[in-house]
């Protein structure tokens, strides 16, 4: 279908539009009209996914209209393995975030659901477009509704957390358009097939490998400049948490895929063992300091960026698999363990979210210490925070598992200790994430708050179920989504070790 | 040959001027017989004129090549063309934004009209300036015109300070500029700036780099470029803010035409010394004005310094030295102008009588307080901090581009590093607006007439379609300085 890419980029946004000119005056227009939108949105999506070819790596549902002469930049769109799922999942994501909305949030909401609707346009833009600069666009674009999310609606050090947030990815942003712009320069074309087969000599690779890296470690985020995480999804609204692990995050995953891999990979190849030691130090390090933490939604940040951790060894562990066996087999395994692990860590960590945000409408607090025994009084709550905790730890039968399981298998063939330490993950994880489940969910009720808590209304478990259902069908059966990605995955695998020297 | 007789062949090039002293003697003699009786004659007279005269520029002044005029007085091209239009819009604009002001600050004379019309004048005489002597009559006639503008409220302390401040370093610039130029005609023998760019070549005397010293140190006072940029701030937060407004705004396109009809063209045979001499005045402009705007408390002031680092990018545009540089440097000019005349409209629109919304503590909770004054206020933060889809972010491409073009990386890294540094200081103004509750300022909106927040609403979203869709500006700006 012509245009799909678009209408999934402009509908969200114009109807985001429209639910903010509407304003406070009809709250209950304003969030049907989010809702039917999401929904549309989703619905548009499934075409995407049901109509992809998964047999080629190039890319599906073409679009391409001039642009910027003068830069030579086009509005081109397009959608192979990687981006599709992520698309899917956006559209999948949102649907929650907007119920889970519903009548939390008093002050403003139209403005509310108009900003989620309006990133969500966004989210796909950068997904879907096949220009650099219009892809540059749409990453920058997208900082603006999530900056006014975190600083109207967010918590008490919201301003501190949104602004850190912003200036971050804003630096390391700025370095990749500088990277963006010498390559324009030297090649003459924005569009991303044309920079990635832009031969470049080991140097000018080096330097445009650190300035992507510079935007996407901040974006994944990964250690030593994770530190706006934290601050910025314990601030944020349920619903910003939510998109922010759900989806954001896996932007910097998509970059190095996108970006990193194919246009400099000598330089990766020779840089791949200081991102891999940083993935593994995030895995490991993050993991202890997650175990540590009082607050709630603390506590999944840094399990996210353990997570994350993931993503990034899944996609440069391949550069090891090489040296270390001289071929390639395995190198596939790796990054589709990257790709699945981006989807359900999306899909568990916004679950998390959901989670703690139900319990948060209820007593205010995110501080493991005031609660207990939540299964007394909200026992379906608990199946399911229960089951998305597993979910994190990577047990087997969960999407958490899928993901895991193929980076750390395909790391066997690079090292012994790659594999070892990404596998202290199925002992941290399990240690924190049961840890926080035995503290808030099992034992006796510790609290008088707790006491008087109610179980989940329609809305959370409808939102809670869906993810639920989705945890546990890419868990069960992962295949309908390696399949997509399989030949994308063929193709970016002869692309990162090919040399461009 | 030059041409000595005046035919309407050889006059209507000049329209715009032409018609803008009979504007000006209109409107004055008006004021004069009738302004005193009907309050606001003169402000939509002016406003009449501004209209009348950019019909008959469009109508009869556009050329599609270069002519010289006025027995090389005066040139006529696209570029003048496009500047002037822009003038007469913004000026009408900067008028229309100001008028509710002046009023509650008892400084709604006829006179102010005719000051600023005859500042559009100098700015209309200096972009179509094709010799010495007319760069500095129009640098004058703008100059003075503007000295007296600020030091228009007679009440005001800190106006009066500002305009001692202004003319005074004014004056000493305007002696450097004239300096310069006489050692240079003195060496190259004309004032014609066509003949300049033929005479003036490698290798150079150090006379005449002495006088392009001189002209550098002019143009980078008017520009405000570090370290000739002390009067700015001052300026800015004592005058009037309508005349602020006025003063950010349409001056930036005469003097980037000054800079561009002296440097680029008529000493464009010394390109290298004079764009070694920009590039660490950039650099430090860019420094210093991120900088110190950080520090700011005082909305007008911040803004000055905001100006400041804007101006590090236009000269950076300068630097570059390529037709390509200078069309960057256009661009930018004109998205900056944009963004200012929206920045301080909205600084406008918010203050009403008694209270002056000059401070950023003023600005807490406007979102509650006037949602519209505050959405277009963050629009124009965003596009001044070059965030994408704003069409601020285009401008600073377009220089880095530039830049990275003619190899100048260090500058783009610097540059890139400080527009992150300056994205502070404007999300701070979006942070008081959005994220802050209102603390004493006056609840409400300010009164203002529909049509003001209407032209404001539409400044803003300007800002937003431009920078969705910025291909024909971008286009604009590369076809008059091919």
């Amino acid at each position: 279908m012509h245009g799909l890419l678009s209408l999934l980029i402009w509908l969200p946004i114009a109807a985001g539009v429209v639910v903010l000119l509407l304003g406070d005056r009809n709250v209950a227009l304003a969030r049907w009209l989010a809702l039917l939108a999401t929904l549309v949105t989703l619905a548009l999506a499934l075409p995407l996914w049901t109509q992809f070819d998964p047999t080629t790596a190039a890319l599906q549902f073409p679009e391409s209209l001039p642009w910027i002469a003068r830069f030579n930049a086009r509005y081109a769109l397009g959608v192979d393995g990687i981006s599709m799922p992520l698309i899917v999942l956006t559209a999948f994501m949102t649907v929650p975030v907007v119920i889970a909305a519903w009548t939390v949030i008093e002050k403003r909401p139209a403005q509310y659901f108009a900003a989620f609707l309006i990133m969500e346009g966004l989210m796909i833009g950068v997904f879907a477009a096949t220009d650099a600069l219009l892809f540059y666009f749409f990453w920058e674009a997208m900082l603006i509704p999530m900056f006014l999310i975190i600083g109207i609606w967010g918590g008490p050090r919201r301003v501190y957390a949104t602004i850190k947030f912003f200036l971050y990815t804003f630096l390391g942003s700025v370095f990749m358009l500088a990277a963006l712009i010498y390559m324009y320069v030297k090649g003459g074309d924005y569009s991303i097939a044309a920079l990635q087969a832009l031969p470049l000599g080991l140097n000018e690779q080096r330097w445009i490998f650190v300035a992507f890296f510079l935007a996407f470690a901040v974006k994944v985020p990964m250690w030593p400049v994770h530190t706006w995480l934290p601050d910025a999804h314990v601030e944020a609204p349920t619903g910003g948490s939510v998109i922010l692990a759900a989806i954001m995050l896996k932007m910097g995953g998509y970059g190095f895929l996108r970006f990193s891999l194919p246009i400099t990979p000598d330089a990766s190849a020779e840089l791949a063992l200081p991102v891999i030691a940083l993935s593994l130090i995030a895995v490991v390090y993050i993991g202890f300091v997650a175990l540590v933490q009082q607050d709630m939604k603390k506590l999944i940040a840094y399990s996210s960026i353990a997570h994350m951790g993931f993503v990034t060894l899944g996609a440069f562990v391949i550069y090891a698999i090489v040296r270390n066996t001289g071929h390639t087999t395995g190198t596939g395994m790796a990054l589709d363990g990257a790709m699945v692990q981006m989807i359900s860590h999306g899909l568990i960590s916004g679950a998390l979210f959901l989670c703690v945000g139900v319990l948060y409408d209820r007593v205010h607090s995110r501080q493991i210490a005031d609660y207990g025994g939540v299964v007394n009084t909200m026992p379906v709550f608990a199946a399911f925070m229960v089951l998305f905790a597993l979910a994190n730890t990577g047990l087997p039968g969960t999407s958490g598992f899928v993901g895991e399981f193929l980076v750390i298998i395909a790391s066997f063939r690079a090292s012994f200790w790659y594999s070892f330490l990404a596998a202290v993950t199925l002992v941290l994880g399990a240690a924190y994430t049961l840890w926080l489940v035995k503290r808030v969910v099992f034992g006796a009720v510790t609290s008088p708050r707790v006491a008087q808590l109610k179980d989940l209304n329609g809305r959370e478990f409808v939102v809670l179920g869906a993810l639920a259902l989705a945890v546990l069908a890419v868990g069960v059966w992962p295949a309908p989504l390696l399949r997509v990605m399989q030949p994308t995955m063929h193709h970016l695998v002869s692309q990162a070790i090919a040399t461009k020297l | 040959m030059p041409e000595t007789a005046f035919t309407w062949s050889t006059l209507a090039p000049a329209l715009p001027e032409i018609s803008l002293v009979v504007a000006i003697c209109v409107v004055l003699l008006v004021d004069v017989f009738a302004g005193e009786k009907r309050a606001g004659l003169t402000s939509t007279l002016t406003l009449v004129a501004l209209a009348v005269c950019a019909a008959l520029t469009v109508e009869y002044a556009h050329v599609t090549e270069r002519t010289v005029l006025l027995q090389g007085m005066y040139v006529a091209d696209e570029l003048a063309y496009v500047l002037k239009l822009a003038g007469f819009m913004v000026v009408a604009v900067a008028l229309l934004y100001s008028r509710r002001y002046l009023v509650d600050h008892n400084i709604l004379r006829g006179e102010y009209y005719v000051l600023a019309l005859s500042a559009l004048l100098g700015i209309f005489v200096l972009v179509s300036a094709n010799s010495l002597l007319t760069v500095y009559l129009g640098v004058e006639l703008l100059a003075l015109s503007v000295y007296a503008m600020v030091a228009f409220d007679r009440d005001s302390g800190v106006a009066a300070e500002a305009a001692m401040k202004y003319f005074v370093l004014g004056a000493i610039a305007s002696g450097a500029l004239l300096y310069g130029m006489s050692l240079i005609y003195g060496l190259a023998g004309t004032l014609d700036l066509s003949e300049l760019a033929v005479r003036l070549g490698t290798p150079t005397s150090l006379g005449v780099i002495l006088g392009v010293v001189f002209v550098v140190v002019a143009v980078a006072f008017k520009l405000g470029a570090v370290p000739f940029h002390m009067w700015l701030p001052d300026v800015y937060e004592g005058a009037p803010t309508s005349v602020t407004l006025f003063i950010g705004t349409v001056p930036k396109l005469a003097y980037f035409a000054l800079a561009l009809r002296l440097l680029a063209y008529g000493l464009g045979g010394v390109t290298p010394e004079w764009t070694q001499m920009l590039a660490p005045l950039a650099v430090l402009t860019l420094v210093v004005g991120n900088v110190v705007a950080i520090v700011q408390s005082n909305l007008k002031r911040m803004l000055a310094y905001s100006t400041i680092s804007n101006v590090g990018f236009i000269v950076l545009g300068f630097v570059a030295g390529t037709a390509d540089g200078f069309a960057a440097a256009l661009y930018y000019t004109l998205v900056y102008v944009l963004a200012a005349l929206g920045a301080f409209g909205v600084i406008l629109l918010a203050s009403r009588k008694g209270f002056d919304a000059d401070r950023l503590e003023d600005y807490k909770g406007l979102h509650q307080r006037d949602p519209l004054l505050a959405f277009a206020m963050m629009l124009l933060m965003f596009s001044m901090a070059g965030v994408p889809p704003l069409v601020g972010f285009w401008a600073k491409l377009r220089i880095f581009q530039a830049l990275w073009e003619t190899h100048h990386l260090w500058l783009v890294i610097i540059a890139a590093t400080m527009s992150v540094v300056g994205a502070y200081y404007y999300l701070r103004v979006i942070k008081l607006m959005y994220f802050d509750d209102p603390a004493g300022a006056p609840a409400g909106a300010a009164p203002g007439a529909a049509g003001v927040r209407f032209a404001l609403g539409l400044n803003a979203l300007a800002a937003l379609v431009l920078g969705v869709l910025p291909g024909p500006l971008l286009n604009l700006c590369a076809r008059v300085l091919h």
